[in-house]
């Protein structure tokens, strides 16, 4: 084989192996991009039962008193933290438009102080954009002493969109500890009141 | 049944012809360990990457076989279930990383240069330090078995929070292991890709690729497009681990959904890694022994790569339980239903090969028969799977189990058998021993049936995944199974024995070892292949088609 195809030779698989590294730094990025991609999606779609984390303003003029949704809460601890969380009442039963309230009591059973916090989930995930939620304990996080209670409210609403098929909604909300704030406050480490949320 | 063998050329007439291939003069390899160590060569690559895949073929099969021992009946009576789960685990993630892959990376090293006519792989060093990565990568995974708290037990999918939260400490080696072991794959879908593009012969244009080549290829695309989504999602599960941060940890604001999006994003083109280059193998052997043209040359190269498109947009059917929108599980369903149409293009190419064709049964026909059969009895409990309602029955169940043990075992690794009993002849210049390369097949296919054929029926009545103990009315399947499991594994021996007595002597093979329709350059080459072929590129005469 002569002197020039042999040149020839090395620089295509120099080109090969520069445009496959290209690639490989694109699809590594790729994944990276995928999780605030992500994020967007479910939320966007409300696919996955996220819903905003910000308060929303509620529609309160025209109440659909055609039909009747079954609203259902269910609270959940997650990961074994020493809280309670207990809403007032299992369900309530509501028109679309109509605004509700429903208080949620957190209680901290154990001896220390710590940070916990409740993720919502809406089921099904069609509903998910139509429940409009102007103030819930869910868009922060929660401090609570050792052994303390306390009482705070959801007021929500669904809007007159929500798809005629949809007749009962289920809230979930999951408590959370949040570890990195307690173990700082453990350590005796002073934290601004209401935190980063 | 007695095999026919082409008309053989004299003892005399092959070293005649292996002494020409010697016409450069070469410095002498270094002796002893360093000669391996040091190798740049591809075939003593090619060798090392098949050696290793055996010994990970093994080790892996001895853990099935304790997962196997467990359930042969109900009731714990061996091991307890912390160990069970490492066994289940440990046994997937060495038979996908460490047996199935670098055994078709070693089949790539061996046969792309001798196939497209090149004096080695294009990036020779980088090659050496791929392989050398594997036995690292696998040491380390290895030893997690004996550290505190056990090794990775979470399942070969290590879905999060089970491989985060919940995970043994050793799992920080885990991951370290599957991003050596990923390394190694990238750099030899990059060295192969750099070869096939840039090293054929003159005259050889894309089209007149044998279709190994071709699949490896289009393998190695998959590679570098998955690859780094699989480093991606380990990078982020450590982070998890070790750095507080929450990518898949609700209590954070994560969603171990989304580690689910993240790996079966990688993990379905992952499923045709392992299978493209079988496919190309079978497109080498059918009609070699059929004595006929293989149908469809061109079909089979769009089909290959429609399937690569595909698998990037079916990765949702290995999810249809996680509560998807119904719009998503309708699409995963009816793109997974549509990869059917291009691997039913490649069957049907198969089998009008044979049709007509003056059919003989080596082994390497043997194995290529049983894969064409046996494999589409995987894709059809594919098929049965890809039904989003069905699914929701079947899924983690031991219907999944039988459906991708199907495609895998007589379907992957009867595909490395059979290339193995294929290019022998090539690597060693002697044919394998006929009789226990039969007795090896019809073990091979007894058992490998035993074992996974009862699991569809244990599936469909509702027999749960992962378990080491399960409900009465299983028994009995469980019991066939288990009893297959330990032929299937004992008849591996016999393909050692077949390739150690291959290696040692046997009848000799010509060049041409397996008659005119085998006639890639390869079989241009003496048999057993020089260290050094085709230092000057051969010119490439296209067959009459
Ligand atoms: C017609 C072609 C195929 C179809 C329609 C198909 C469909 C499916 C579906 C729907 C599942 C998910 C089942 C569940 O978890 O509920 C699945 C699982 C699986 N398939 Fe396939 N498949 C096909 C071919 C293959 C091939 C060629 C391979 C590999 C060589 C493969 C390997 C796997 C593996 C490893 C799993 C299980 C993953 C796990 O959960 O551990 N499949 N397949
Ligand atoms: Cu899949």
């Amino acid at each position: 084989m002569s002197q020039d195809d042999n040149e020839v030779r090395q620089a295509g698989v120099r080109r090969t192996v520069w445009r496959s590294v290209a690639a490989l730094v694109g699809m590594f990025a790729f994944a990276w991009a995928l999780v605030p991609l992500y994020d967007v999606f479910c939320r966007v779609t409300g696919i996955n039962g996220q819903v905003d984390t910000t308060a929303q303003a509620l529609v309160h003029d025209d109440v659909d008193e055609s039909r009747m949704v079954t609203v259902q809460f269910i609270t959940r601890n997650g990961s074994g933290l020493p809280w309670r969380l207990d809403v007032e009442t299992r369900q309530v039963r509501l028109h679309p438009g109509q605004t509700s309230e429903v208080n949620f009591t957190f209680s901290n059973q154990s001896r220390s102080e710590n940070w916990a916090r409740a993720v919502p989930s809406v089921t099904p995930n069609t509903a998910t954009r139509h429940v409009r939620k102007s103030s819930c304990f869910c868009f922060e996080e929660q401090l609570l002493q050792a052994g303390e209670r306390v009482e705070m409210p959801l007021v929500f609403q669904l809007d007159r969109d929500l798809p005629p098929e949809v007749t009962t909604v289920t809230l979930v909300y999951t408590l959370y500890p949040v570890e990195g704030k307690t173990q700082k406050l453990q350590a005796g480490v002073k934290l601004d009141e209401g935190g980063e949320a | 049944m007695a095999p026919k063998v082409p008309p053989q050329p004299t003892l005399e007439q092959s070293t005649a012809a292996a002494e020409a291939g010697h016409g450069h003069a070469h410095e002498a390899p270094p002796k002893g360990i360093m000669r391996w160590l040091l190798t740049t060569n591809h075939k003593e690559i090619g060798t090392m990457y098949l050696i290793f895949s055996l010994i990970m073929f093994f080790i892996g099969g001895i853990f099935a076989l304790v997962v196997r021992l467990e359930l042969f009946q109900p009731g714990m009576q061996f091991v307890n279930p912390e160990f069970f789960n490492q066994m289940t685990t440990m046994h997937g993630l060495i038979m996908v990383f460490a047996a199935v892959m670098p055994a078709f990376t070693g089949l790539a090293n061996w046969m792309i240069p001798l196939q497209i006519g090149a004096p080695d792989m294009a990036l020779p060093r980088l090659n050496n330090f791929s392989f050398w990565l594997l036995p690292v990568a696998f040491g380390l995974l290895l030893s997690t078995l004996f550290m505190p708290g056990g090794g990775p037990n979470f399942g070969w999918t290590f879905y999060a929070p089970l491989s985060t939260t919940y995970a043994p400490p050793s799992t920080t080696f885990f991951i370290l292991s599957l991003h050596i072991a990923g390394i190694s794959s990238i750099l030899g879908a990059i060295n192969i890709i750099a070869t096939i593009l840039n090293m054929r012969a003159p005259g050889m244009r894309m089209m007149d690729m044998p279709l190994f080549v071709w699949t490896w290829l289009i393998t190695s695309f998959l590679l570098i497009a998955v690859m780094p989504v699989l480093a991606g999602v380990i990078t982020m599960m450590l982070m998890d681990i070790n750095f507080g941060t929450s990518f898949f940890n609700a209590a954070g604001g994560g969603d171990p959904v989304l580690f689910q999006h993240l790996f079966w994003f990688f993990g379905h083109p992952e499923v045709y890694i392992m299978i493209l280059p079988a496919f190309g193998i079978v497109s080498a052997i059918i009609p070699a022994f059929a004595r006929k043209r293989l149908f469809g040359y061109a079909s089979m190269v769009y089909a290959t790569g429609a399937i690569a498109v595909l698998s990037f947009l079916v990765w949702g059917h290995h999810m249809f339980v996680v509560g998807m929108p119904l719009a998503a599980q309708l699409f995963f369903m009816y793109a997974t239903m549509l990869i059917a149409v291009p691997t039913g293009v490649k069957i049907f190419n198969w089998v009008t090969t044979l049709f007509r064709g003056s059919i003989s049964f080596e082994p390497p026909m043997l194995f290529a028969l049983a894969f064409v059969v046996l494999f589409t009895i995987g894709g059809f409990s594919g098929l049965m799977l890809a039904i989003a309602p069905a699914d929701f029955q079947y899924h983690d169940t031991y219907f999944v189990v039988a459906h991708f043990h199907y495609v895998l075992v007589p379907g992957a690794i009867f595909s490395i058998i059979a290339a193995v009993y294929f290019w022998l002849p090539k690597w060693t210049g002697h044919y394998p021993n006929v009789r226990l390369a039969q007795w090896h097949f019809w073990l091979s296919v007894i058992s490998v049936n035993l074992t996974f054929f009862p699991m569809h029926f244990s599936g469909l009545a509702g027999m749960p995944r992962r378990i080491p103990d399960y409900a009465l009315q299983f028994a009995d399947f469980n019991m066939v199974s288990s009893i297959g499991a330990f032929m299937f594994g004992f008849s591996q021996l016999l393909f050692v024995a077949v390739i150690v007595m291959c290696v040692r002597g046997g009848q000799k093979a010509p060049a041409a070892a397996w008659g005119e329709f085998a006639d890639d350059l390869e079989w241009s080459v003496p048999s057993p292949a020089p260290l050094h072929t085709f230092e000057t590129p051969p010119t490439f005469k296209r067959p009459a088609h």
